[in-house]
């Protein structure tokens, strides 16, 4: 009986974990790409090399639309981050951190006068967003709202692996796909097009529309540590940027976890001979 | 706190205190001497892992209560704050949300080994219809407390429960009124549920303590569901129970240590990381996992004052079970045919559960088009949602009132130990 159950729990598991899963991937995108990440596994880290060139993706690129405003740019020296040095322990100390908020300019009030004024940013300072309000952002382009990018990884399904088939993805529409003026075609975005096509009732294109054209092209970034910048290389070092962005404390996690799981296994095996000890004269 | 005591106070501040206040009598009797079944198996040890489950909910939840700022314009920053600022603050949070999902797990295991080895019937009624409060009381804190991060699905999921109510007649819409704190759901809704959210957790912990009260009483059911005859039925509660308690609590931290630190939002919505905005409705608006079956319930019946009473009626169909289940032996291992149905019972619970989680029109088996029936195809969720859901009522309302008085049983042993001390052999 007890086996039975048990089987009968484990499927139960199965069944709910993965029936919360695919109701997301709704209107019949694309499934994202499988990506490697460095950061995969329980004993995943971010590749530094990596975040430091999806940092410079993300600063001459995607920051002209997109803000970030969870991220201070002194979490950019923490530990398992983009610039953390471990002579600088106090990340507000970290030269290139410096260096980079200084670049920013930030609003502030004058303290003497009480006037509205523009500052260098230090590394206290979140990043500043590319646009006074939201009305601006979308006056700015055409409507539609860039997504603000400080926890992007974390709010799509599929994760990074989403954000750089989006990145990549963009394809020419297929033949009788009507495409609106400010509208992109991407197959991997949600959204259903079948009130747009004109073709085959049973064959709607996978995707959706984004308002956003495609956003990178081959060469467009040069990394400073030498890496070939093609399409591929720059949409990969983002989305792991922006998975670091939105999940700065993953290493952490991972690294906590493994020695928990450790300390339960041994506890669960002491626990264990000590029950066998104390019912050893007992049937039950 | 039933029976003889047999507490002896070896110091004098031990003799002082127990003619003052019995505190370690009360708590001697309870933990240490009380006889316990010696056949429990670890179906019984989601007790102690549910006492587990609500001690971690209340430290991490006092913790982040320190960080969080219950305001509509603040509470999804906040949460940031908490999971990026706070010293182990991404932990507390993780604990806590991966914790709620442990509790139902926990609990959806040890409701369902009651309704097995018949621990609703006498003389456990009322233990039984406590569990079922603290069941009402939990759900109404997973829900209150899932609104509190202010994510687009805290936000939208708010606004479809809440609306549930809106269906009753003639009091439905000032309820709902009253519930927002307005005319939709925004800040007061907010802080009325963060409020509420604090508070039912220790109305859980003092049903809690009835619960445990009102078990001491009657004494545990146990698999054979035959009552203890003679001291050789029973060991001490220390340590034997303890100790198995204690490991299966330990094994119960490891499934839970794996989510919060290698899978933390598996069981959650990416959605729930976009900030609530009234103005965008997400495509599909789902409830936590815990929560699937009832939802699945809820839009099986077309009409939606139907479909919420329904869905409560589910619920309602748990407090009458000590009065539905005829039969007048306790442990389905000797109801053959109660067993089957009860088996089928938790897979038509699992598959309501996938309905909920699905969209009602999406195909069962893709690709395949049957014929339409009241607007929907029979190959599609929905009518999956309503065959089950018929089994999940009639299950209750009339398997188990008729097969009590009809089913041939097997023979019950006399004593708990006359089958546990001749070997394993019957173990069910």
């Amino acid at each position: 009986m007890l086996r039975k159950l048990s089987v009968i729990a484990a499927v139960a598991g199965l069944l709910t974990v993965g029936a919360s899963a695919p109701a997301f991937a709704n209107g019949g995108a694309l499934e994202p790409k499988d990506v490697h990440w460095s950061f995969e596994g329980p004993f995943g880290t971010f590749d530094q090399a990596q975040l430091q060139r999806g940092y410079k993706v993300y600063r001459e690129v995607c920051s002209a639309c997109h803000s970030m405003k969870l991220v201070a740019f002194r979490n950019l020296g923490d530990k398992g981050a983009p610039f953390y040095n471990p002579k600088y322990p106090n990340s507000n100390e970290n030269p290139v951190v410096k260096a980079i908020a200084k670049d920013y300019q930030v609003a502030d009030i004058d303290g003497e006068t009480g006037d509205a004024i523009k500052r260098p940013a230090t590394p206290a300072d979140r990043f500043p967003s590319p646009f006074a309000n939201e009305a601006a952002a979308r006056a700015a382009n055409g409507g539609a709202l860039p997504p603000d990018m400080s926890l992007l990884a974390k709010a799509r399904e599929g994760g990074p692996a989403h954000i750089y088939s989006i990145v990549v993805g963009y394809q020419a529409p297929p033949k009788g796909l009507k495409v609106g003026p400010g509208q992109n075609y991407n197959p991997y975005m949600a959204g259903d097009l079948s009130s747009y096509w004109s073709g085959d009732k049973e064959h709607v294109p996978p995707g959706g529309f984004i308002a956003m054209p495609q956003p990178l092209k081959a060469g467009q970034v040069t990394f400073d540590d030498g890496t070939k910048s093609t399409l591929e290389q720059e949409a990969k070092d983002v989305s792991a940027f922006l998975m670091w962005a939105a999940e700065p404390k993953l290493e952490e996690r991972k690294q906590t976890g493994f020695a928990v799981l450790i300390y339960l296994i041994l506890l669960s095996g002491l626990l264990y001979a000590s029950y066998k000890t104390v019912w050893r004269n007992e049937s039950h | 706190m039933s029976g003889h005591s047999t507490y002896q106070p070896k110091t004098g501040f031990e003799r002082w205190l127990d003619a003052r206040l019995p505190i370690v009598r009360l708590g001697y009797d309870s933990f240490v001497d009380y006889p316990t079944p010696r056949n429990l198996n670890y179906w019984w040890t989601f007790g102690g892992i549910l006492s587990l489950c609500l001690a971690s909910q209340l430290i991490t939840g006092i913790i982040l209560v320190m960080h969080y700022t219950p305001s509509a314009q603040g509470a999804f920053a906040s949460v940031e704050h908490i999971m990026r600022d706070v010293n182990y603050g991404w932990l507390i949070r993780y604990m806590h949300a991966n914790g709620a999902s442990m509790f139902f797990i926990a609990v959806y295991i040890h409701m369902l080994r009651g309704l097995y080895y018949g621990s609703y019937k006498a003389p456990r009624e009322v233990l039984w219809l406590l569990g079922c409060v603290i069941y009402l009381l939990m759900m109404a804190t997973a829900f209150m407390g899932y609104v509190l991060p202010w994510g687009q699905m805290s936000f939208h999921g708010a606004v479809v429960i809440t609306n549930l109510f809106g269906a009753l007649p003639l009091v439905g819409e000032s309820i709902t009124t009253w519930l927002w704190g307005g005319f939709a759901v925004d800040n007061p809704t907010l802080n009325r549920f963060f409020s509420l959210h604090y508070l039912l957790p220790f109305m859980i912990a003092g049903v809690v303590i009835l619960h445990i009260w009102a078990l001491h009483v009657v004494g545990q059911n146990n698999p054979t569901g035959v009552d203890p005859k003679s001291k050789a039925d029973t060991v001490p509660f220390t340590p034997y129970a303890t100790v198995k308690d204690g490991f299966a609590m330990s094994v119960f931290l490891i499934l839970f240590a794996f989510f919060v630190f290698y899978m933390p939002n598996a069981l959650g919505h990416a959605d729930n990381y976009i900030e609530a905005n009234p103005l965008v409705t997400p495509s599909h608006i789902v409830p936590e996992w815990y929560f699937l079956p009832f939802y699945a319930i809820l839009r099986a019946v077309p009409d939606k004052l139907m479909g919420v009473l329904a869905m409560f009626g589910a619920i309602a169909c748990l407090f009458a079970l000590p009065w539905l289940d005829t039969s007048k032996v306790r442990s389905m291992r000797y109801r053959p045919t109660a067993k089957i149905y009860f088996l089928f019972f938790v897979v038509v619970c699992c598959i309501l559960g996938l309905c909920g989680a699905k969209l009602p029109d999406d195909p069962v088996i893709p690709h395949l088009t049957t014929f339409s029936v009241m607007g929907s195809d029979l190959n599609s969720f929905v009518w999956l949602s309503r065959f089950a859901a018929l089994y999940y009522f009639a299950f209750f309302l009339v398997v188990l009132p008729v097969l009590g008085l009809v089913e041939k049983t097997l023979p019950v042993p006399d004593s708990i130990a006359s089958p546990a001390l001749s070997a394993d052999a019957k173990k069910g």
